[in-house]
């Protein structure tokens, strides 16, 4: 396994194109795609690879690239695409159609602050508008997460028991214009993780159907109740793959929910994308300081890991909240559903909003945020760190 | 006109599991979009066909899940993205040499207004599909408001007192992107649609057909005379017959026969109201049928 120095971008291209290419054999790999900042690199190292059964189109909007995958992955390819900020929004429609119509496409979404005012630097608002479209969410902290995560995510979104299309999603510049040391696939090792895409309702002339023509309440009703079923299913899925993936590539990728320092912890911080590597570092200088502090970093955010949750806190009575993105008139969008999966509980849930827009989430703040939270005895309205007023 | 081969009668032998269009669909008596896949069948019905198909009446044909109307794969796609999904599925079907058609199948409001820059891009990328718009001059499916299809003066529920504005050149739009076929259909030319299907699938890339598809409810006319409409609508030159090769070389198909614009009119309620503005438009159609002989004299297909 080549250990390489790239950025996220890179890290992320070069594995959905070898992804792609370990469906050679089957019915190949399509995609469509459109340039944004800071995703466009993504698109850019697509079309430049030499697949041996593959098309990159090149389209002209968001919403006809993720239409061009919808028609690609009923027909049978691995498909997968790039977008981040207004190109998820333009694309919202056929982000929908993709979930419900249990398509196993995977998208790298780079986090980007939605606009206009146009601001390209990172905030979670664009992918979490898309939460109720039946995708899988999975937010990446490090470089090397970001081409583990997306092999996971063909993995997990392209089984029988699942069949949903999977978000890819990481900081925008943060990640994605920074360089670390990854370890990347061997194509050899993706042709075993990953096996042959199918889908079982491909279209298929020997039996011609009609996909998403119209259904009547009653169906509907069941229709959400299987992709609920099929979400369900991920958490186990996600560990099987977690197994298999450890013996191709001989690591383990992180989990879903991971915790850090929480046997003995009073206070948690729960937090999600490159900002889990600051809180980690500032937890364990307060842990040298003899502070009970410790940290939950979500990866998996749909399905929300409900159950789980509960057990990653242990026994800590406090649980702060950590959100780079905000639905205004209703708080943090990470703290709205922790909150809520936590609510039969006495646990303080605070909601701490940092870095909107792409600002800075310092060591400094996090700091304040861990005294903050240790001086609670009960939850407050959702609290602005650092916010110019 | 293209009359290589005479029209058989209509075959009695087709399977209705794999038809194009089965039998037991609700659409409107009188709808030329039905007839329209019918010919579908009859012309292209020999090879593997796939079909793309907006939001509109060409999905509400489809019947309720779990049935369905249509006897070959179809995908009922978001509303302006028809080509871009078509696009998709055959460039999976190429990749694997599949064979056979995938085929649009949209309205003109899919078409002429939300899907326009979808089709435009399809068009540019030089797409292998057939795009077929059964242009019903109007949003038929919600009930029937205008669309840039609409003709001038036609009522409908967002132009109630008649549209102020022309019926867009759709073709003109799609020849501009010198793809490699553009043609309008007649129903009531079925030996000149037979041949324009047959021709579009003998031919690759990015191909468009604009149907021209009577719609009762939409025009306010007799279901039994949508046939006549369509023939009166080609008569009286409002909507000519023509083909444009790699959008740059011409071909009438049929002409004016003189019959004046109110015949096609005064069948129709849409027009009832606008009486006062029929000889404006005669003199415009005349107008625009010169337009098209210039341009088919200047660049001849023959």
């Amino acid at each position: 396994m080549p250990r390489i120095l790239c950025n996220g971008n890179y890290a992320a291209g070069y594995t959905l194109a070898l992804s792609g290419e370990a469906n050679r054999h089957a019915r190949g790999c399509a995609a469509g795609g459109y340039p944004i900042t800071p995703q466009t690199e993504i698109l850019e190292f697509l079309r430049g690879f030499r697949f041996t059964k593959g098309r990159i189109q090149a389209v002209e909007s968001e919403h006809s690239a993720m239409g061009l995958c919808i028609g690609a992955s009923l027909a049978g390819a691995r498909t997968f695409t790039a977008s981040s900020s207004n190109g998820l929004a333009y694309m919202a429609e056929n982000v929908f159609s993709a979930g419900y119509s249990r398509l196993p496409i995977v998208m790298v979404a780079v986090n980007r602050t939605l606009g206009p005012p146009w601001n390209i630097w990172v905030d979670q608002g664009d992918t979490l508008a898309l939460r109720d479209a039946a995708w899988l969410h999975f937010y990446c902290e490090s470089h090397q997460d970001v081409a583990d995560t997306i092999l996971l995510a063909f993995r997990v979104a392209e089984d029988p028991r699942v069949l949903l299309p999977a978000m890819v999603a990481y900081d925008g510049f943060l990640i994605s214009h920074t360089a670390m040391a990854v370890e990347l696939p061997e194509q050899e090792q993706v042709d075993r993780f990953l096996p042959h895409c199918s889908v079982p309702h491909r279209l298929d002339h020997a039996h011609p159907r009609t996909v998403g023509a119209m259904i009547s309440p009653e169906d509907t009703f069941a229709h959400r109740h299987e992709l609920e079923q099929a979400m369900s299913a991920v958490p186990g899925v996600l560990r099987e793959a977690l197994a298999e993936f450890e013996e191709v590539f001989g690591r383990r990728p992180d989990d879903g929910l991971t915790s850090y320092e929480t046997a003995d912890a009073e206070s948690v911080l729960l937090v999600s994308n490159s900002m889990a590597s600051t809180v980690r570092d500032v937890v364990r200088e307060q842990r040298a300081k003899g502070r009970k502090v410790g940290m939950v970093k979500m990866k998996l955010f749909r399905p929300f890991p409900r159950n789980e949750l509960r057990k990653v806190i242990g026994s800590a009575t406090r649980v702060g909240v950590l959100d780079r993105n905000v639905s205004p008139g209703s708080g943090g969008i990470f703290w709205q559903e922790v909150r809520a999966s936590l609510s039969d509980s006495a646990l303080v849930v605070q909601n701490y909003l940092v870095g909107l827009g792409g600002g800075d989430v310092t060591p400094a703040m996090i700091g304040d945020i861990i005294r903050d939270l240790e001086g609670r005895s009960q939850a407050g309205e959702p609290a602005w760190i650092g916010v110019a007023l | 006109m293209n009359t290589a081969k005479p029209v058989p009668c209509w075959p009695q032998t087709l399977d209705p599991e794999t038809e194009v269009l089965r039998p037991g669909n609700t659409n409107c008596p009188g709808c030329g979009m039905s007839l329209a896949l019918r010919w579908l069948e009859r012309a292209l019905g020999d090879r593997p066909l796939t079909l793309c198909i907006p939001a509109g009446c060409g999905v509400v044909t489809a019947g309720t899940f779990p049935t369905t109307a249509y006897g070959v794969p179809t995908v009922a796609t978001t509303f302006a993205s028809a080509a871009a999904v078509a696009a998709g599925i055959r460039i999976v079907q190429n990749l694997n040499q599949d064979g056979g058609e995938t085929i649009c199948w949209a309205g003109d409001g899919a078409t002429y207004d939300i899907g326009i820059a979808t089709i435009s891009a399809a068009a540019e990328r030089d797409e292998d599909i057939i795009y077929i718009c059964y242009d019903n001059e109007v949003y038929g499916n919600t009930g029937g408001q205008r669309s840039s299809a609409t003709p001038l003066t036609a009522v409908t529920t967002t132009t109630p007192l008649g549209k102020s504005k022309r019926k867009k050149d759709i073709m003109a739009i799609l020849a501009a992107h010198r793809i490699p076929y553009a043609a309008t259909l007649s129903l009531a030319h079925p030996d000149d649609l037979l041949h324009k299907l047959e021709f579009a699938g003998n031919t690759r890339g990015f191909r468009f057909l604009l149907v021209h598809s009577p719609c009762p409810s939409g025009w306010k006319s007799d279901p039994a005379e949508s046939i006549e409409l369509d023939r009166l609508a080609v008569a009286t030159g409002l909507f000519p017959l023509y083909e444009v090769f790699d959008g740059v070389r011409y071909r009438i198909n049929a002409r004016p026969d003189g019959t004046p614009p109110e015949e096609y009119f005064r069948r129709q309620g849409r027009f009832a109201t606008t009486r006062h503005n029929w000889k404006l438009i005669a003199e415009a159609t005349k107008k625009e049928f010169e337009y098209l002989e210039q341009l088919e004299a200047a660049f001849p297909a023959d």
